[in-house]
């Protein structure tokens, strides 16, 4: 009987290799990526009659008796029934995720079998400009956090330069927020998505060569990717040509090393180079002097990994999906004090509320939401009073926030807003690359100026806020350029918080 | 330990590693991880050795050892205990967890227990938000993460199976 097992870390840090090992004296057991509902971590599955059937969350001490169920068929209190029946899974739109957490991800057959590769043969017989013009038509925009439209990021590099000249496609996966991990879930469930996204970039670019810089705080999708793109080469997916094509493209992985700006895609490059990762003025842009001064596409993993199904199904089908300018889906991470917290692929439109209440059930604590942080560590805190926002790029910009990354922290009433606001600053400044002095010097003094106010000298809000404005303005990247986001979205919505702190702080009701 | 540079195995172990990916484009990052994964930091010494090779200056190749978090320039303890200390973590009560954690490991933040065998580190998001709040020992990760479990964590790293 096959019973799978997830190998994906959030399922590993919640006991997954324990159970697999009990499981795996029995059955065989597949290590699968994650279906995307954490809660139910380790979600075990096993097939009967052509359908997956789910236990979870299995902890190891359950494993002997969800062993017993399933060798027996019986009941068990932790049987989910059938997976794909469960309102998560059903109510989503999984383009992208669609084989994570189905698949063995480092299975060229498996992949093959549930859609893979069909972009890149499109690709392969289309050329550079129709592939480009796919992708435009798409209205895929970068899923990293800027939102500049891929396909014209693309044609800038297919334009870029004489036909002699090296171009690179680098995937950057220093995915830093906190809040955020599709990038990981992808790289771990689906290797081999990403791989053909890039060669699928690299044919419509001129591109021969890429790289995925992953950060270091991501050994498993390390080790993954580096196994997928061994798998890739074999089964002749990469290499000097391309699924038997006269295109030439192979990739490597680059590990980053514990430096959060280097997400930020110029450091990223300068780190890549083997330099400090600071910040490059732009222009020029890196489309024309990326990587080694080389015209180089610089895209995050899930706008890549997007790609194939593109290709594959048309543009046109993936704009269908979606709202304004914000087409096709997104994977939405909701993280932090969620009941059901996890990765949500959908088209762009649901309200904040949807999908912090209705998705994620509310708190985990059970206490009222106070606000989420969507976007990561630079983005907004949206009070719970502005949820009915649509989430897209421009729809989430009128109420100052930010899409960022698409993950979505959710805080209960127990959060302190100023506590919140002062970490932003002391991560700012922790993190930054030094260069620009509105930076590395705003942040150090906006904790300073937040500790002021922390001991009651309201005179210090003034001062912030005027700080907020330099560093937002004034900054060479979005480090320095959002960090005042987070902070002035908690002082603009919850000024209650940074008023009277000299008095003894009034806890909420328990 | 020290690394005299005249130290035969060093100087060649180093000079395989730095062979290894010299011809590579942007070769100083992997030779600094290698480097760090042979000695566990990337020896003073070993720095003037790698800028000859790559045609760099010393001054450039202490510059990128300093600017990244992972790189050290002297040994750590055995094992590195990573709390992280971000937003969704917090969300779910990290910062109470370090302070318990810090309380009972007797140290602070990038201190190392008075047995040399464990280096408190925080880290900024292991990607399990979901899951909140997270740790990281070697290659184990923790979940829903609390005293009891960092503490399990600890004692069973402690029984020498390595990291």
């Amino acid at each position: 009987m096959r019973v799978w097992v997830p190998l994906d870390a959030a399922a590993r840090a919640l006991g997954a290799d324990a159970v697999a090992e009990a499981l795996g004296r029995e059955f065989t057991v597949t290590r699968n990526g994650t279906r995307g509902m954490v809660w139910l971590e380790p979600l075990v599955e096993v097939e009967r009659d052509g359908v997956r059937h789910g236990y979870g969350p299995v902890g190891p001490e359950d494993a002997a008796s969800v062993a017993q169920a399933i060798r027996s068929g019986g009941d068990h209190p932790l049987a989910l029934g059938p997976v794909e029946e469960l309102p998560w899974m059903k109510a989503q739109t999984r383009l992208t995720f669609a084989r994570v957490g189905v698949i063995d991800p480092l299975s060229v057959e498996e992949y093959q079998a549930h859609g893979g590769l069909e972009g890149l043969r499109r690709a392969i017989g289309m050329g550079s400009e129709p592939i480009v013009a796919e992708v435009v038509e798409s209205g895929l925009r970068g899923r990293g956090g800027a939102g500049f439209p891929t396909g014209i990021k693309w044609k800038t590099v297919a334009a870029a330069a004489a036909a002699a000249e090296r171009k690179y496609i680098v995937c950057n996966a220093d995915e830093g927020d906190s809040g955020s991990f599709a990038d990981r879930m992808l790289m771990e469930g689906d290797p081999l998505v990403l791989i053909e996204g890039m060669a699928i970039a690299g044919i419509a670019v001129g591109a021969v060569q890429g790289y995925v810089y992953i950060r270091s705080e991501y050994p498993d999708a390390i080790r993954l990717m580096e196994a997928a793109i061994g798998k890739a080469r074999q089964a002749g997916i990469l290499g000097q040509s391309v699924l038997g094509s006269a295109h030439a493209y192979d990739m490597e992985v680059r590990v980053g090393a514990g430096a959060y700006v280097c997400g930020e895609e110029t450091s990223l490059l300068n780190s890549l180079e083997g330099k400090r990762g600071v910040v490059r003025a732009k222009p020029p842009i890196p489309a024309l002097e990326g990587f080694l001064g080389r015209p180089t596409v610089v895209n995050n993993v899930i706008s890549l990994a997007s790609v194939p199904w593109i290709l594959a199904h048309g543009g046109a089908e993936y704009a269908k999906l979606g709202i304004g300018r914000s087409k096709g889906t997104i994977p939405i991470q909701i993280a932090g004090n969620v009941r059901h917290g996890g990765l949500f692929e959908a088209a762009f439109g649901m309200s904040l509320r949807q999908i912090v209440e209705e998705i994620g059930g509310g708190t985990a604590s059970g206490r009222p939401v106070k606000a989420a942080q969507v976007g990561g560590p630079l983005g907004s805190y949206i009070p719970h009073w502005n949820f009915d926002v649509p989430f897209g790029y421009e729809e989430l910009a009128t109420k100052e926030g930010l899409l960022g990354h698409a993950g979505i922290t959710v805080f209960d009433d127990s959060a302190d807003m100023l506590k919140l606001a002062r970490f932003a600053m002391e991560f700012c400044a922790v993190e930054s690359c030094g260069k620009c002095t509105p930076c590395r010097i705003g942040s150090v003094r906006g904790v300073e100026t937040i500790d002021r106010i922390a001991q009651g000298d309201e005179t210090g809000i003034p001062i912030l806020t005027d700080l907020c404005n330099t560093m937002k303005w004034g900054s060479l990247c979005a480090l320095g350029g959002f960090a005042p986001f987070p902070v002035m979205s908690a002082l603009t919505h919850f000024p209650d918080d940074f008023r009277g702190r000299s008095e003894p702080r009034k806890e909420a009701a328990e | 330990m020290t690394f005299p540079a005249t130290d035969a195995d060093f100087l060649s172990r180093l000079d395989e590693i730095i062979a290894a990916h010299q011809g590579r484009e942007g070769p100083l990052l992997p030779i600094l991880h290698d480097i760090q994964a042979e000695w566990g930091h990337v020896p003073e010494e070993a720095q003037p050795v790698i800028a000859a090779a790559l045609g760099l200056t010393r001054a450039e190749v202490y510059g990128v050892v300093s600017f990244y978090h992972d790189f050290h320039d002297r040994p750590q303890a055995r094992h590195v205990l990573r709390l992280c200390r971000a937003e969704a973590c917090q969300s779910m009560g990290a910062d109470a967890l370090a302070d318990q954690v810090r309380a009972a490991l007797g140290i602070d933040w990038h201190e190392t227990t008075p047995d040399g065998r464990v280096t408190l580190e925080p880290v900024f998001c292991l990607g399990l938000c979901a899951c909140a709040p997270s740790a990281q020992m070697g290659g184990r990760l923790l979940g829903r993460a609390d005293l009891a479990k960092v503490q399990k964590l600890v004692a069973e790293a402690g029984m020498g199976a390595g990291a």
